[in-house]
């Protein structure tokens, strides 16, 4: 069972894609599972044979568990146990340990005794609740508030929790520092429209997309903001995969990655982005999508506020939050004029980088949605 | 195309973006995207569905009649009058 975000502790089986005896490449689907976020396809990170089937649809197992063993080399290993994120797509290759931890020990390393015995009293499946002590360890109050919990709580309330733990651990866990900056848009703004007056409908671009291909791409500058932490310190990561918090419309959101962004034209981006939250919004993602963004951009803007100021997700160790286009006075060429400009904020984490970089990297964002042409 | 069926087919769309939307208590004079908390990227889907569904050309600068479910049945009933060219 991968490892499918930082928050995540076990995950249900729902189906599997491929049987006994299937050839299989890397980014194969090979089963579906189930989490709070949604239904995740899980993608195969080796060629080879699938063997066995290990579990059983409707099963709920621990992180770390083997799913199958596939038959690669003419070696069988367990597959699906090493979270997705280990997989070496370009990303960062220490979100994840090398070999799959095994499940008792996971769940061991992960509770106390006293909350395993109040667990056992409670008849409370420890593979299903969700740690929010240090390094995501359940506590006597976890079991207490899954016991307390109605049977059949439903996934938005889950998520809800999920989100809970993660932001948690990452308040406690990560020294954030902020910064902000007004951009002007007019630029942005007037290319945008200009160039969606001369294309298909279906076709159009939306002003994010533009705010996340120049965060892509300040990020080529200051590269140390791509990252995540891992085993005490910063790995930087060479691909650019940027997590798009989307909002589920019945509440809570996910934050899963485009892939590539520095290396997507607008138009693909545009494509991508749309597909992403379509299929967010129908419970229906990749696991490379929940494990592989190296940051996160937050553009609640349209819910009318002007700045926003985020949590890290972890293990990453940077958010870039955008908030409403606005029109404001503006001073060009010592006159005063209406321009749109929006407040774009940065929350870093101070072990990785310190505020002067931060400042480089918002500049650098700024100084990139002046030339949208180039974008 | 009637205005009722026009109306008709825009709350299909609509429908279609937000499910768990109750449309019968939809304020036909209030702003659609504030009613269904529906963001830009839901509106463009909606104006994709109704150009796919009425083969109707919207430009986004009017976006802002289509604002209200009034609004926009009006405007695409303006819309599917006029000549095509």
């Amino acid at each position: 069972m991968p490892i499918l975000g930082a928050d995540m502790t076990a995950g249900t089986l729902v189906a599997w894609r491929k049987h006994p005896g299937d050839r299989v490449q890397r980014g194969d689907i090979v089963a579906e599972v189930e989490t709070e976020k949604g239904l995740i396809e899980i993608e195969i990170f080796v060629n080879g044979i699938i063997e066995k089937l290990l579990i059983e649809p409707g099963t709920t197992v621990p992180v770390g568990t083997a799913l199958a063993t596939i038959r690669e080399e003419g070696v069988a290993v367990p597959v699906a146990a090493p979270p997705a994120a280990a997989i070496p797509t370009g990303g960062p290759t220490a979100l994840a340990p090398a070999m799959p931890v095994p499940a008792a020990e996971m769940a061991r390393r992960r509770i106390s005794p006293a909350a395993r015995k109040l667990a056992a009293e409670l008849r409370v499946d420890v593979a299903t609740v969700r740690g929010t002590g240090a390094a995501g360890a359940i506590t006597r109050e976890d079991i207490e508030r899954t016991a307390a919990a109605p049977a059949g709580t439903d996934r938005w309330a889950r998520l809800r929790q999920t989100i809970a733990a993660a932001m948690t651990r990452s308040k406690r866990e990560i020294p954030h520092y902020y910064v902000g900056t007004t951009i002007e848009m007019h630029a942005a703004m007037t290319w945008l429209a200009q160039q969606n007056s001369q294309r298909p409908i279906s076709e159009r671009l939306l002003h994010s997309v533009l705010l996340i291909k120049a965060v892509a791409l300040a990020l080529r500058e200051i590269p140390e903001l791509n990252a995540v932490w891992a085993n005490g310190q910063a790995a930087p990561s060479q691909a650019v995969h940027v997590g798009v918090a989307i909002s589920l419309r019945q509440g809570g959101l996910v934050a899963p990655a485009l892939h590539d962004v520095d290396r997507q034209t607008l138009s693909e981006l545009m494509r991508n982005l749309r597909d992403l939250v379509q299929r967010v919004r129908a419970g229906s993602l990749r696991s490379s999508e929940l494990t592989d963004p190296t940051i996160t951009v937050t553009n609640i803007g349209e819910q009318g506020v002007e700045t926003v100021f985020g949590i890290i997700y972890p293990p990453q160790v940077a958010i870039v939050g955008f908030g409403k286009v606005v029109e404001r006075p503006w001073s060009v060429g010592g006159q005063i004029v209406p321009r749109p400009v929006l407040t774009a904020t940065l929350s870093a984490d101070h072990r990785v980088t310190d505020g002067h970089r931060g400042a480089r990297f918002l500049a650098a964002v700024d100084r990139l949605l002046q030339e949208p042409s180039r974008l | 195309m009637t205005q009722e069926e026009i109306r008709a087919t825009v709350l299909r769309l609509l429908g279609d973006i937000a499910p768990e939307a109750d449309l019968t208590q939809l304020k036909p004079d209030v702003g659609i995207r504030d009613q269904l908390d529906i963001d830009s990227m839901d509106f463009l889907n909606f104006v994709i569905a109704l150009h796919e569904t009425l083969h109707v050309e919207i430009p986004e600068t009017d976006y802002p009649k289509m604002a209200t479910l009034n609004g926009c049945v009006n405007y695409l009933a303006a819309l599917l009058e006029a000549p095509r060219t």
